[in-house]
C-alpha cells in the first residue's frame, strides 16, 4: 500500500504514468486514505472509547486490571506497529479481543499515539 | 402552663427525632466509576441521598453489604476496600489492601470481608468492623469470582492456574483451604447459586464451564455444558460476561455466551443446555428479577444501547428498550417490581416498571456503572 502511495505523491512520476495506471492507483488511493488524521468529532469518540472502555479491563487510570497497563512509561519502549497490531488483531490466548470491526487502522494508530502520549487524560 | 410547654417541647423533638431516622433497607449505592464516587440512592422515591467521593479507581468496581444494611463496602480496581456509612454519607473506613483488585464478598455472618485480587494475585481476608487484616491467602494467580457460601466459606476461581479454591473461615486465624486443580482452561468468574449449594466458574480458554456441589465437595469439581457452542464461528469477545446474578428461574439457568450472540438456556437437574436464545450482542449481565419471571440482559460494546426481556416461561424475547449508549449494570428493587439502570453515555439512571417495561424516571449520575441495593446483604453469593 505505501509503495503506489508514495509513487502518487509524486507529480512528475504520475505524469508519466499511462492513464489507466493513475485511474487504478486513485481507486486504490481512495480506498485506502493515507493515514490521515480521524476527525476531531471521532477524536472526541475514540478518546473517550480509550477512557471509559479500554478502562474496563485495563483501569481508568491507565494502571492494568485484567489487562496490562496502559501507562505511556509502561508503553515506551513498545513499537506504534506492534501496538497497533494487538489492537486491531488482538492477542489470541488471552481476553484481548481484537477490534478491526470497530475501527480502521489510521484510527488505532492515531489511539496508540494518544495512549503513549497520556492524552486520553483530561 | 409551665408543664404543657415542657410536655409540647417534648412532643416536637419526639416528632422531629422520628422525621430524621432513617432505616436502609431502601438504599441503594451507584457506582460512578470515572469520578471515583458513588451515589446514595433510596429507592422508594427515585432520591439521591449523598454522594461519597475519594473512593480511588472504580473502573471495576463492586459492593457488598453489612448484614445490618448500614455499611456498603466498595472494592475499587486501585485496591481501595472502602467501608461506606449509607445513614451519614460517607466513609467509614478505608484500606488499599492490594495493586489491583477485582471483587469481594462478605462471609455468612457478617464478620470477615475478603478481596479478590490480580495483583499480587491471591484473597485477603479483613475484620468488618475495623478493617483489620486477618487472612492473606496468596494464590500466585489473579483470582476471579469470588463468593460466599454456607459454613463461613469464601470460594474463588484462579485464572492463570485453572484451580478453584474454597476457604473455610470458621476458625479465622487459621483458614482451611481445599484446592480443585485442572478445573477448564481460565476461570473467568464465578456464581454461586442464590441456595448456596452450587459455586459455578465460566472458563474463558474453553468452551464450558466448571461446576462445584458444596453439598458434596468430595466429589469434586465437574464440567458442564462441555463444549458449548463449539465449531462455530465465535465473535471477539468485546467484554467479558459476567455471571454474577445468574438468572435462576423455573429449574433453569439463563446464561451468558462467550462470544455469541446468545442466551443459553441450563437445566438445573441434568446441567445440560436445554436451548439457546438469540439476542441483540454480546451478554454481559443476564439477570432474572427476583419472582423468576422474567429475565433482563444486557450487551457488550458495540450494542450496549440496548436491554432485552426474556419471558421465563415461553423462553422467549418479549421487549427490546433503548436506553442509551453504555447500558452498564441493572438492579432490581427487592421485590422486583422496578429495575434501575446505569445509562453511562447519558451520565443518567433510568428506572423502569418491570411489569410495563415502561420508563418510571430518571436521576442524574456521573457515569454510572454498578448498582447495588442494599438488600443485597440478605441473600448468598452478593
Amino acid at each position: 500500500m505505501k509503495t503506489p502511495m508514495a509513487r502518487c505523491s509524486s507529480p512528475k512520476r504520475s505524469n508519466a504514468l499511462p492513464r489507466a495506471v493513475a485511474i487504478a492507483l486513485l481507486i486504490i488511493m481512495s480506498a485506502f486514505p493515507v493515514a490521515a488524521e480521524p476527525s476531531s468529532d471521532r477524536q472526541v469518540e475514540l478518546l473517550y472509547f480509550l477512557k471509559h472502555d479500554c478502562g474496563s479491563c485495563h483501569g481508568l487510570t491507565r494502571k492494568g486490571g485484567l489487562g496490562s497497563p496502559l501507562l505511556p512509561e509502561t508503553m515506551a519502549g513498545r513499537s506504534d506497529d506492534d501496538l497497533t497490531a494487538i489492537i486491531l488483531d488482538g492477542m489470541p490466548g488471552t481476553p484481548m479481543p481484537p477490534w478491526r470491526a470497530l475501527f480502521t487502522e489510521d484510527e488505532v494508530r492515531w489511539m496508540v499515539r494518544a495512549i503513549k502520549q497520556g492524552t486520553w487524560r483530561k | 402552663m409551665k408543664k404543657i410547654s415542657v410536655m409540647l417541647t417534648a412532643l416536637l423533638l419526639a416528632a422531629c427525632t422520628s422525621q430524621t431516622m432513617r432505616a436502609t433497607g431502601d438504599l441503594g449505592l451507584v457506582i460512578e466509576r470515572a469520578d471515583g464516587s458513588a451515589l446514595i440512592v433510596e429507592t422508594t422515591t427515585h432520591t439521591q441521598l449523598a454522594r461519597v467521593t475519594g473512593l480511588g479507581d472504580l473502573s471495576h468496581a463492586s459492593a457488598v453489604y453489612s448484614r445490618d444494611e448500614r455499611y456498603a463496602y466498595v472494592f475499587g480496581r486501585d485496591g481501595g476496600l472502602s467501608k461506606i456509612d449509607m445513614l451519614k454519607g460517607s466513609i467509614a473506613g478505608r484500606v488499599i489492601q492490594g495493586g489491583n483488585s477485582i471483587g469481594g464478598a462478605i462471609s455468612q455472618d457478617g464478620t470477615l470481608v475478603a478481596v479478590s485480587n490480580y495483583k499480587p494475585g491471591g484473597v485477603k481476608i479483613f475484620d468488618a468492623e475495623t478493617l483489620a487484616l486477618v487472612a492473606d491467602i496468596p494464590a500466585g494467580s489473579k483470582t476471579v469470582g469470588l463468593v460466599d457460601a454456607p459454613g463461613q466459606k469464601f470460594v474463588f476461581g484462579l485464572y492463570d492456574s485453572d484451580e478453584i479454591w474454597v476457604v473455610d473461615m470458621s476458625v479465622p486465624a487459621s483458614p482451611a483451604i481445599t484446592k480443585f486443580t485442572d478445573i477448564g482452561h481460565q476461570p473467568y468468574d464465578g456464581l454461586i447459586t442464590p441456595d448456596g449449594r452450587y459455586y459455578i466458574a465460566g472458563l474463558f480458554g474453553e468452551d464450558g464451564m466448571a461446576m462445584l456441589d458444596m453439598w458434596n465437595m468430595d466429589a469434586g469439581v465437574t464440567r458442564i455444558l462441555d463444549g458449548y457452542g463449539r465449531g462455530e464461528k465465535k465473535l471477539p469477545v468485546y467484554k467479558m460476561p459476567h455471571l454474577e446474578g445468574w438468572a435462576v428461574a423455573d429449574g433453569l439457568a439463563f446464561v451468558p455466551a462467550v462470544g455469541l450472540h446468545e442466551v443459553l438456556i441450563v437445566d438445573l437437574e441434568s446441567w445440560k443446555q436445554v436451548g439457546r436464545i438469540p439476542v441483540h450482542g454480546q451478554p454481559v449481565f443476564v439477570m432474572a428479577r427476583p419472582d423468576g419471571r422474567h429475565v433482563w440482559v444486557n450487551f457488550a460494546v458495540p450494542n450496549n444501547d440496548t436491554l432485552q426481556i426474556i419471558d421465563v416461561a415461553t423462553r422467549k424475547l418479549i421487549k427490546t428498550l433503548k436506553p442509551g449508549k453504555g447500558v452498564l449494570h441493572m438492579e432490581f428493587t427487592p421485590r422486583g417490581e422496578q429495575v434501575w439502570t446505569s445509562v453511562r453515555d447519558l451520565d443518567t439512571l433510568k428506572v423502569y416498571d418491570t411489569a410495563t417495561m415502561k420508563e418510571v424516571t430518571s436521576l442524574p449520575a456521573l457515569k454510572p456503572s454498578g448498582i447495588f441495593f442494599s438488600a443485597r446483604a440478605h441473600r448468598i453469593g452478593l
